[in-house]
């Protein structure tokens, strides 16, 4: 592993000469441009933030302003009565945490079976697994649909969750590639402890997988969270929608009130921004994993 | 396994007629002739190839030149590289909403920064071609996450060792990245090409939200399509058999991607 960036000094650019406080004047250059392009690449969600604090008035000047004027601070208290969100919310966590719970359980399990556990067929399981992860979702949607609606299911938030119970390939995969990195010996020793295989699993494997987790935490988080056509297939009635679904259903309405529009897209960014800026570190490591077989 | 039934149902669907008010009823390959002579689906066909060839190189050059910068040691690294990635990490509607704010003809950032060096409003919005491109563009800025996080994992693969032989040697930058650093990221390449060609294909949420697939079809993808038909009208045959053509496309690319990697790709062995 590399050492930590932190813990470095900033490296000299080649050909500098050793001027008493040239160091300081070249190693700013660098973080220059690196501040630069963050603004260039975050100036879409600057915009957004800027344009949620002006009246309507405002934000429709030509050319607009960056910073406006006088901060409209009230169009965060007052987007809570004008749009249902905080319904939009309790929604979308209502999907999203049994669904993460769900991958969880399911995918964690399942990737201990397939990394550790001996049964017929195994290999060509998996392969098969990973194969489902070429095709695309919206090719069983329809049939999908049409179970649920059968079922009666329809308009539910059951479609939308139990298919996470039900294992995902993704979970499964990191799962396995991160439980085949656990050295035998820990087993070998459960074993002759006289540990049943589920047992291992419970005492060892699972308290050991806290950083998977967490990037499996994330990455589900962000797919359910923000997930557009499941919601928008499923669920028939307003009342019920997820914070996209409705995101893109009241933008129909009041889409010419652009602060608004901005306010509520700020504030629908909020989870999973503070979510990823806490549980960055794991998502990186859970990228990697799963980049790294190719 | 919510997938195997799904898939076999999804292929016999393809063949059938079903409207859910009366039942299923067998009609062959009635739904896939349809479908070739259906010029709607032809246009979204072709939006959705436009799109990916679009995004893809944008998108892979983007990120792997934000990757080259994030990869040098320089402090606060890890709150750039978070910066870097906070655009994928919002919701794709949320984005597509404030992008769609950006390029309004009228009232958009975009026309008034424009207006202020002396440049006519641009209908970035209104027009079919420019609409794709104003698609497109967003795309590639949303998505840009994922790839650095692959592309850096792929460069810190690579032996310091190398790259000091070739300073060495007298090689310049361009010189190490084309001729060490390149190579060796080939297997990253590749990975990132066929991660980003499977949901590049499947685009739906920016041309649903952003453009409405308009103006004139001009945006409208395979998904958007497939959406309409099924859920729309109702009409699940033909919209299992767009389902099917869907998933056969990507199968058939990503196995052609597979079988040129093993010629292109070199491995560490």
């Amino acid at each position: 592993m590399r050492p930590d960036a932190r813990r470095e000094p900033a490296k000299l650019q080649r050909g500098v000469g050793t001027v008493p406080g040239g160091h300081m004047l070249v190693s700013a250059t660098p973080y220059l441009l690196y501040v630069i392009v963050a603004l260039t690449i975050l100036a879409p969600l600057l915009y957004m933030l800027s344009t949620s604090l002006k009246t309507l008035l405002d934000s429709m000047k030509y050319p607009p302003d960056l910073i406006p004027d006088q901060p409209v601070w009230r169009n965060y208290v007052d987007v809570w009565s004008t749009i249902p969100l905080a319904q939009l919310f309790v929604n979308s966590v209502k999907v999203t945490g049994p669904s993460v719970i769900g991958t969880l359980v399911t995918c964690s399990l399942a990737g201990y079976a397939f990394a550790r556990l001996k049964f017929w067929g195994r290999d060509v399981l998996f392969v098969l697994l990973l194969a489902t992860l070429m095709i695309p979702y919206q090719v069983t949607l329809v049939p999908t649909f049409l179970f649920f609606n059968e079922a009666g299911l329809v308009n539910t938030y059951v479609p939308l969750i139990l298919p996470n119970w039900l294992a995902p390939a993704f979970g499964i995969f990191l799962m396995r590639q991160f439980f085949r990195t656990i050295p035998r010996e820990l087993e070998d020793a459960a074993k002759l402890d006289g540990c049943a295989p589920i047992g291992i699993y419970w005492h060892i494997f699972l308290p050991l997988s806290g950083p998977p987790m967490a990037a499996l935490v994330i990455f589900e988080f962000l797919r359910n969270w923000n997930n557009f056509l499941l919601p928008l297939v499923f669920l028939q009635e307003p009342e019920k929608m997820t914070l996209p679904v409705g995101l893109a259903w009241l933008s129909g309405q009041h889409f010419s009130n652009v602060p608004l529009m901005m306010t509520v897209t700020t504030i629908s960014s909020l989870p999973t921004i503070v979510l990823f800026v806490f549980l960055q570190k794991y998502f990186v490591k859970g990228v990697v994993l799963t980049g790294l077989r190719g | 396994m919510f997938w195997v039934g799904p898939v076999i149902a999804a292929i016999l669907l393809s063949f059938a007629e079903w409207t859910l008010s009366a039942s299923p009823e067998w009609v062959g390959l009635r739904n896939y002739e349809g479908l070739s002579a259906d010029p709607l689906f032809w246009t979204s066909l072709r939006n959705t190839t436009v799109y990916t060839l679009g995004v893809i190189p944008l998108q892979m050059v983007l990120s792997l030149l934000i990757a080259l910068a994030l990869n040098r040691k320089i402090r606060f690294r890890a709150l750039f590289r978070t910066l870097y990635f906070l655009p994928t990490v919002t919701s794709i509607v949320a984005m597509a909403l404030v992008w769609r704010a950006l390029f309004d003809y009228r009232f958009g950032f975009l026309n008034g920064a424009l207006g202020l060096i002396g440049v006519d409003a641009v209908p970035w919005l209104l027009e079919p071609g420019l609409a794709m491109f104003a698609v497109i563009l967003m795309s590639a800025w949303q998505g840009i996450g994922f790839p650095i996080i692959l592309w850096l994992a792929g460069l810190q693969s690579i032996p310091e060792e190398y790259l000091e032989a070739a300073r060495v040697d007298g090689a310049n930058a361009w010189a190490r990245f084309r001729y060490v650093t390149l190579p060796l990221l080939a297997p990253t390449t590749f990975f990132i090409l066929v991660i980003s060609f499977i949901s590049s294909f499947q685009v739906f949420e920016q041309t649903y939200v952003m453009t409405s697939g308009g103006p004139e079809r001009g945006t409208y993808t395979l998904v958007n399509y497939i959406y309409e038909e099924a859920f729309t009208k109702f009409s699940m045959g033909p919209a299992s058999a767009m389902g099917c053509v869907l998933a056969v496309i990507i199968l058939c690319v990503t196995l052609i991607q597979l079988r040129l990697q093993r010629r292109w790709v070199h491995y560490e062995t």
